[in-house]
């Protein structure tokens, strides 16, 4: 055992576990100070003031709000499967954390440099759904079971576009590789080539996320809560982390793909003096911003119009750019070459 | 021609991008919210609150016993009993306001010919409990003589459009 | 630190894959099976079969598993009427399973004694430097291009195929149409009267 702690494995494991503390510490209060963000945002556009309260500028109304879930009792519904009740908010919360295991915040920082990253963030997120279709189905209640076949048949529709507008970025860089795809945008992000991919990129994510204009599976005004109607306390706690978490991981993801990541915006030595991180920071910043204007800004969908928009507009037009594309690259001899 | 504009127009989804900058141009404007505990709203003389009975200057209770206000109300909410005090004057024994059944109309304050039952600024009386909320004659007293400053200089500031 | 973690998802694998049957409920069933492909992807990962794993993630658990769990929660089923069956079915389902037994250890015979194991035979892709991705496109898109090309398109064919049959034309439904809500506009559709007095509009 003494041998084990002083070998070197143990210092590697050691300072993976410290690399992934440092990750989800700073990600854990972020999504918490996203929610406050949420509040302000949306009450500034609404002539109001939000949160203004608890500390100054009502700063520390996001520890109020997580002291008071904690204190509550978390009640299981009579007839309900206990232990899938359970596990369904922790694969929620865990997967939308799992995926920052492979972005990298700037050059190199990153917990697990994987080679087909992209295809591991694609998987987490449809994996996500899980948690969602557990929750529904475990409530035994029906809001929470209708809530729960919105998002899966939602999210699954969705991940299709968003699948084709990650193909569309790979057929430019040639690599799965996260940082590969930052280290393409050298020269011009792909945000201006690419500004329709982007566009559908985001809607879809909107989407995958549940978030306002489609954030059918929570629509109280038809569904009282959604899938996580039953929930209370921590559990309830966690799904809502888990949003907020998948939020940032889609902005991120945004980022990497389409805003270079963490290269400055122009090839100026003063601004590359800036570390990377920050760069990463604001960028992903700027898109969680246009998530919560879209959310103050536009009406729920109905959901057979979502449905629409995501099979007759958003394939085609994803598909139909997978091909530009391509051919565009092909017919000016463009496609990356390497390895 | 107009039929392309407005496919133009769609495809570039200009009026999704017509309702981001309208929300935008919003967030940078004051906000009306006034900070309610701490600042409250301007009330109209005629705000019709937590209702009270009055006094006269030098004392003595407006209120004559003529039940008027517990004919007119609309709710059942008022409770008069009244028989002759030593001084051969009448006045109630007992005056019950059921403040969970008042509606809150007014009528009480417009049928008193002596302006002794009013409705006060008061809207901040939520209770912990229901039996609080039925008022007896010393509470009703006690709130005119709490607003009496307030009830007075509404009932003079109205009294010119009666 | 290896033989510890295949281990790990080797026995979740096989535990849940048993659990799979034996579950009195559907829906654990299903779960269970969920677990399987998520260890298998473990699996994979382990060999360094990166692309299959991630592969085998997006496509099984986040796509066919969740219409497996549609079907089975949605669907009422009479758990009691579902066993009465067992025994009368039970012999077909015994030699369906043994001829896939047996397929099994024939390949793995033919795999460690067949043709196919000699040096410098393309069906094996060689582990080493180049990332599986690229290995497996170069193999796919080159000596297996006609056999791919055919599986989409008997794909294609499936999905077309399912698509006709389950398609039907009802003309007693209103449906919405986009394009027209879209381009019509305010001039096309109000128009401001005059009202004279006493009299209405025409």
């Amino acid at each position: 055992m003494i041998d084990f702690l002083y070998s070197q494995n143990f210092i590697n494991v050691m300072f993976i576990i410290i690399k992934i503390i440092a990750l989800v510490v700073p990600l854990l209060v972020i999504v918490a100070f996203l929610t406050y963000a949420e509040r302000k945002v949306i009450a500034s556009v609404q002539l109001r003031k939000g949160p203004n309260v608890v500390g100054p500028f009502g700063l520390l109304q996001p520890l109020a709000d997580g002291l008071k879930l904690f204190s509550k009792e978390t009640i299981f519904p009579t007839v309900s499967n206990k232990i899938v009740f359970l596990l369904a908010p922790m694969i929620a919360f865990s997967l939308s954390i799992a995926a920052w295991a492979v972005i990298p915040i700037a050059d190199g920082w990153v917990i697990s440099n994987i080679n087909v990253g992209i295809l591991y963030i694609f998987a987490v997120s449809s994996l996500s759904v899980y948690g969602i279709i557990m929750a529904g189905w475990a409530s035994n209640s029906k809001y929470a079971f209708m809530g729960a076949l919105r998002s899966a048949a939602q999210m699954v529709s969705y991940e299709v576009s968003i699948g084709l507008v990650i193909i569309t970025v790979l057929v430019c860089v040639g690599s799965l590789n996260l940082s590969d795809i930052v280290y393409a945008q050298k020269s011009t992000w792909f945000v201006f080539p690419l500004f329709p991919m982007f566009i559908v990129f985001f809607i879809s994510a909107l989407a995958e996320t549940n978030r306002a204009p489609f954030d059918l599976p929570e629509d109280e005004s038809s569904l009282v809560g959604g899938y996580f109607t039953e929930y209370s306390s921590m559990l309830f706690a966690m799904f809502f982390l888990g949003e907020y978490a998948a939020m940032i991981m889609m902005s991120g993801m945004a980022t990497i793909l389409f805003l270079g990541g963490w290269l400055a915006p122009f090839n100026v030595a003063i601004l590359n003096e800036i570390p990377g991180f920050i760069w990463f920071a604001l960028k992903t910043s700027l898109m969680l911003f246009i998530f919560l204007w879209v959310r103050a800004t536009f009406p729920r969908f109905r959901y057979d119009q979502l449905m629409r928009i995501g099979w007759k507009v958003f394939l085609p037009f994803s598909l139909l750019w997978v091909v530009l594309t391509s051919g565009f690259l092909i017919t000016f001899n463009l496609l990356p070459v390497n390895g | 021609m107009k039929k392309i504009y407005r496919s133009i127009w769609f495809l570039f989804l200009g009026e999704l991008c017509l309702g981001m900058f309208l929300t935008l141009k919003y967030m940078f404007k004051k906000p009306v919210t006034i900070n309610y505990p701490f600042e409250k709203g301007e009330l109209s003389p005629r705000f019709r609150g937590e209702l009270a009975l009055r006094r006269y200057p030098n004392g003595e209770e407006r209120c004559i016993a003529c039940k008027l206000c517990e004919a007119v109300c609309p709710a059942l909410a008022i409770t008069i009993e009244s028989e002759p005090r030593e001084d051969e004057s009448r006045r109630t024994t007992r005056f019950d306001i059921d403040m969970t059944k008042c509606i809150y109309c007014g009528l009480c304050e417009e049928a008193c010919p002596v302006d002794a039952i009013v409705q006060g600024p008061n809207y901040e009386f939520a209770k912990e409990t229901r039996s609080e909320l039925l008022y007896d004659k010393a509470k009703l007293l006690e709130n005119g003589d709490r607003w009496e400053s307030v009830l007075s200089k509404n009932i003079h500031v109205d009294k010119q459009f009666k | 630190m290896l033989p510890f973690f295949f281990y790990t998802f080797a026995i979740i694998s096989v535990i849940s894959s048993f659990m799979v049957i034996f579950a009195k409920n559907p829906v654990h069933s299903v779960f269970f099976l969920i677990l399987t492909f998520f260890n298998a992807t473990g699996l994979f990962v382990l060999m360094g079969a990166e692309f299959l794993a991630m592969l085998l993630l997006i496509v099984y658990v986040g796509a066919v598993a969740v219409l497996f769990l549609f079907v089975v929660m949605m669907l009422n089923i009479d758990f009691n009427s579902l066993r009465t069956g067992m025994i009368k079915n039970a012999p077909l389902g015994l030699l369906i399973g043994t001829i896939l037994l047996g397929e099994m250890i024939f390949s793995f015979i033919g795999m460690k004694y067949g043709v196919a194991n000699k040096p410098g035979n393309e069906l094996f892709i060689v582990l080493g430097e180049e990332e599986n991705t690229r290995a497996l496109g170069k193999v796919l898109y080159t000596n297996y291009i006609y056999l791919f090309q055919c599986a989409g398109l008997i794909l294609l064919v499936a999905m077309i195929g399912a698509i006709v049959l389950t398609h039907r034309k009802r003309d007693n439904v209103k449906q919405q149409d986009a394009v027209k809500q879209i381009l019509r506009n305010r001039e096309d559709a109000i128009e401001v009267k005059e009202v004279e007095i006493g009299k209405g509009v025409l």
